[in-house]
């Protein structure tokens, strides 16, 4: 029996009558993590990991109907049993194990397998069916090692506070932005958060993740003597913005998974791109679909037709297609934070 | 390799001309003569022949990485640039070889020329394995000769004027015909780019031609030409011919044929030769090359086939369509026939050297004197003068110029009389400016977009359109491809066309896709001529969007006929 069927509200499980990170609301929902295409506004009621509650109510409501489970703990539903397992995305991220008369289904949601000291390392569950997500399903994404890129962005940031330069470093607000913290060499210089970032880092701090300190951009004056050493994060969205006029002469740069390609690079006019993903890169697709022992695989957003492809005829694995709102489509022309 | 590597990614990453110029004075002062003497080469724009065909490297790297090819094939279509995928798929090497880019030209890269493929297929995937991946997408571009950084040849003289303490001119006339095919770059010749000037360089030295001057865009309106150019009588006013441009080297008692990407093409037109005998030795004319044909009477001097209105016309004589002049170029063998059927002349604009002086510094209106005199005294149809066309006003001027489709040429081109010869896209020593007529215009509907390259890659921008064959009302009427174009959009109308395109997908081949059609876009063109090769039975030149006609429903765009009638 199939534990999780595509419905036009989102990812359903019919014993458990339950959706995961359904678009539409939906009376029960899982949530895998909190980034917006997963985790939406105006459910009945929320099933979540623990870690990500102060991240959902931040960006949710505080008083929304939450429950938390922490990582391996189960609770039952309709005699599904229901737990959460690391997926290493971001803080809180949750793959969703499902077992059902001996039957047992993961949904990924977003999943990353390297470590990066921000979040609960992702663990490999063993099941019968995977849903696994597909970003960067194609073998052309390798990702550098994780210590690699910081050593260029602590690098480029020493090179631009020496000329005198603010550096501008642009990624997604929430996990990306923290983990870039928790990997610089904050004695280089002053870091300067954008208001987007600010909140989230708070929740990561209370929750007990070291990041270095943050000065908030709104507390600085344009001609602050600090912003000539300093590195600022912001959101893609403020770029071009009259938010930047503040930091005088400054070099920018874009950290996202994206940026192995010269040609999205280039589209994105920044001065450097850094690959740093919180999506696991093809090898890491791969080694994570082949340590669950799953036979069948289902393959949500990203290079859905590739990836499917590549695991029935390379693999021997029966995999298919789940179409889902997640992401965009199938490539990187309109994706930026990832 | 890895220098030259490191070189390229800071001139790919930056649009600043002064953060490139810094790039290459860096990499310059640092480099080897004989690797910066392939840097010169390859950045000036130099192309070796492809050394590996691109069959073989495709199915190296897909052994190498243990890939099936439609992998490989979706891989490349989200990368868009072969050398990129490559060295993506590759797995990195463990340690990177630190020799320079002569060494691997020389020793490693062009003795694989000619090599058969088991041959090639064993010796690239050792030579891959020493480069970083940078260096190896540098070295696939090297090898494809698809090597292309974003940097003029301007901007190269330029960085190395600077870095040798020389007038920019200089080196501009010493890197002319340096990318020539026939020219192996030394550290010899290196060191002559970068050498102290002497006395005796100004004395020319067997067929080198000067640096080509090139003209700016005019598009401002007609209204404000006084304001901008002031009265016509400061300025030569000529057609702006259709065909290419070239220089003629009279000297030693032979002629050279230069074409404007300084390319020696004097065995491509063996008819040109005979002005030899009338040209004396010393003189370097700038003109344009095309396919004339004279009238059996008046074997010289007619410009134009006067038909019995008196209305001059592109016709049976005179210049001839540039479609011409291109079956021409393509031609491998240049057969008696071929000659006889679309043979050239050269329409002289300007003269850069008399009896072996270098007359560039002179103002144009006294180049132009001594011009007429010179073709005057080559009685040969194959030199002629391009006419200066005269005018009361730059109104009166404009009206004539409405005539340019109906004569075969681009409009017109402005010259300051006063203007010396300048090097490339100068503006300091006077301008040319050409006047183009603007373009034809069919409103026509995309049907076809397949992924760009480069900076557009997995975006859909290359786009094929399509016009009615039938009239508005008839319900057989079909959309019939007869044109691909790809560029005249902004990046945010790209993005939008890109999701339209995804949402309205109706099938995929491979890289294509089809679509609903639901996008009028208004074309612009060049030329429009009749052909066999094309299902529409039309082929258009330099087509390219205008604009994107969101006012206009798909029902509305132009037809087949339009399109025909343009034929004339």
């Amino acid at each position: 029996m199939d534990l999780v069927v595509a419905r036009p509200e989102g990812l359903y499980c019919p014993p458990g009558d339950f959706y995961i990170d359904p678009w539409r609301p939906v009376d029960r929902a899982v949530i895998t993590h909190a980034h917006g295409d997963h985790a939406r506004w105006g459910m009945g009621h929320y099933l979540a990991s623990r870690d990500s509650e102060g991240i959902l109510r931040s960006r949710i409501a505080a008083d929304m109907p939450l429950q938390t489970l922490g990582y391996g703990e189960s609770i039952e539903h309709h005699g599904v049993k229901l737990s959460f397992h690391p997926a290493g995305h971001v803080l809180g991220s949750a793959q969703v194990r499902m077992e059902y008369q001996g039957e047992v289904w993961v949904a990924s949601g977003d999943y990353k397998v390297e470590p990066d000291g921000t979040c609960a390392p992702f663990e490999p569950v063993r099941c019968h069916t995977f849903i696994t997500e597909s970003t960067f399903g194609l073998p052309i994404y390798k990702w550098p090692a994780q210590a690699e890129v910081f050593r260029e962005i602590n690098d480029w940031w020493r090179a631009n506070a020496a000329a005198g330069r603010a550096s501008v470093l642009f990624c997604y607000a929430f996990g990306k932005a923290q983990r870039i913290l928790h990997g610089l060499d904050a004695s280089i210089g002053t870091i300067v958060v954008h208001g987007a970032v600010e909140p989230l880092n708070k929740v990561y701090r209370e929750g007990g993740i070291h990041l270095p300190p943050t000065v908030y951009a709104g507390d600085l004056t344009k001609g602050d003597p600090r912003l000539k050493h300093a590195l600022i994060l912001a959101p893609p969205s403020a770029g071009g913005s009259t938010w930047m006029r503040r930091f005088g002469d400054y070099a920018d740069a874009f950290a996202s998974g994206w940026m192995m390609l010269r040609g999205t690079r280039r589209r994105r006019g920044v001065d450097r791109g850094f690959v740093l993903s919180d999506h696991a890169d093809w090898p890491g697709l791969l080694w994570a679909i082949e340590q669950t022992g799953a036979e069948r695989v289902m393959v949500t957003h990203g290079s859905v037709a590739v990836l499917v492809r590549y695991l029935r005829e390379m693999r021997g694995l029966d995999a298919q297609a789940f179409a889902t709102e997640y992401g965009e489509e199938d490539d990187a022309a309109t994706e930026g934070a990832a | 390799m890895k220098a030259f590597a490191t070189l390229y990614s800071r001139l790919d990453a930056t649009t600043s001309s002064n953060a490139k110029l810094a790039a290459m004075r860096d990499y310059f002062r640092e480099a080897d003569p004989a690797d910066a003497a392939w840097a010169v080469y390859f950045l000036a724009g130099g192309r070796p022949r492809q050394l590996v065909p691109t069959r073989v490297l495709r199915e190296t790297a897909m052994q190498a990485a243990g890939l099936p090819e439609w992998l490989f094939e979706e891989s490349y279509q989200a990368v868009g640039d072969m050398a990129e995928t490559i060295s993506l798929l590759m797995p990195e090497a463990e340690h990177s070889s630190e020799d320079g880019l002569a060494v691997w030209m020389q020793d490693r890269l062009l003795p694989l020329r000619g090599l058969p493929p088991e041959e090639l297929a064993e010796r690239l995937p050792a030579l891959w394995a020493q480069l970083d991946r940078l260096s190896l997408m540098v070295c696939i571009k090297l090898i494809t000769g698809a090597f292309r950084v974003g940097v003029s040849k301007l901007l190269v003289t330029r960085a190395l004027a600077s870095l040798a303490d020389l007038d920019p001119k200089r080196v501009a006339q010493r890197l002319v015909g340096y990318t020539d095919l026939s020219h192996r770059p030394s550290a010899e010749g290196y060191r002559a780019l970068i050498a102290e000037e002497s006395e005796h360089e100004h004395a020319q030295r067997g067929g080198q031609p000067y640096p080509f001057f090139l003209a700016h865009s005019l598009q401002t309106p007609v209204e404000e030409f006084d304001m901008l150019l002031g009265a016509p009588d400061n300025w030569f006013v000529e057609w702006k011919w259709d065909g290419i441009r070239a220089q003629l080297v009279k000297r030693d008692g032979q002629i050279w044929v230069w074409s404007r990407g300084e390319e020696l093409v004097s065995e491509r037109f063996p008819e040109l030769c005979e002005l030899a005998r009338c040209l004396p030795d010393g003189t370097v004319i700038d003109g344009e090359i095309l396919v004339w044909k004279h009238a059996p009477e008046t074997p010289s001097g007619e410009l134009f086939d006067i038909s019995g209105t008196g209305e001059p016309s592109a016709g049976a004589f005179g210049v001839q369509p540039f479609a011409l002049l291109q079956q021409r170029i393509g031609r491998k063998n240049l057969t008696a026939k071929v000659l006889q059927d679309a043979p050239v002349a050269v329409l002289a604009y300007d003269l850069l050297e008399w009896q072996g002086d270098d007359w560039r510094q002179r103002e144009h209106r006294e180049r132009r004197v001594q011009l007429e005199a010179v073709v005057e005294q080559c009685p040969n149809p194959r030199l002629m003068l391009s006419p200066l066309v005269t005018g009361d006003d730059w109104a009166d001027l404009a009206r004539q110029r409405e005539a340019s489709r109906a004569l075969g040429v681009e409009g017109m081109m402005i010259k300051a009389r006063a203007a010396q010869y300048g090097v490339g896209r100068t503006k300091d020593v006077g301008v040319w400016w050409k006047w183009k007529i603007d373009p034809y215009s069919v409103d026509a509907v995309l049907i076809y977009a397949q992924r760009g390259h480069g900076r557009r890659a997995s975006l859909y921008t290359d786009y094929t359109f399509a016009v009615w064959d039938g009239e508005p009302g008839d319900p057989e009427r079909k959309l019939v491809p007869f044109a691909k174009a790809y560029s005249g959009l902004t990046d945010e109308e790209m993005r939008k066309v890109d999701a339209i395109v995804r949402k309205t997908t109706v099938e995929k081949f491979g890289p294509v896709r089809s679509v609903t059609p639901t996008l009028v876009f208004e074309l612009g063109f060049e030329g429009i001529a009749a052909s066999s090769r094309h299902k529409s039975g039309i082929a258009v030149r330099f087509p390219r969007m205008l604009r994107w006609r969101l006012d206009k429903p798909v029902d509305e765009a132009d037809t087949l006929e339009t399109l025909k009638e343009l034929l004339g």
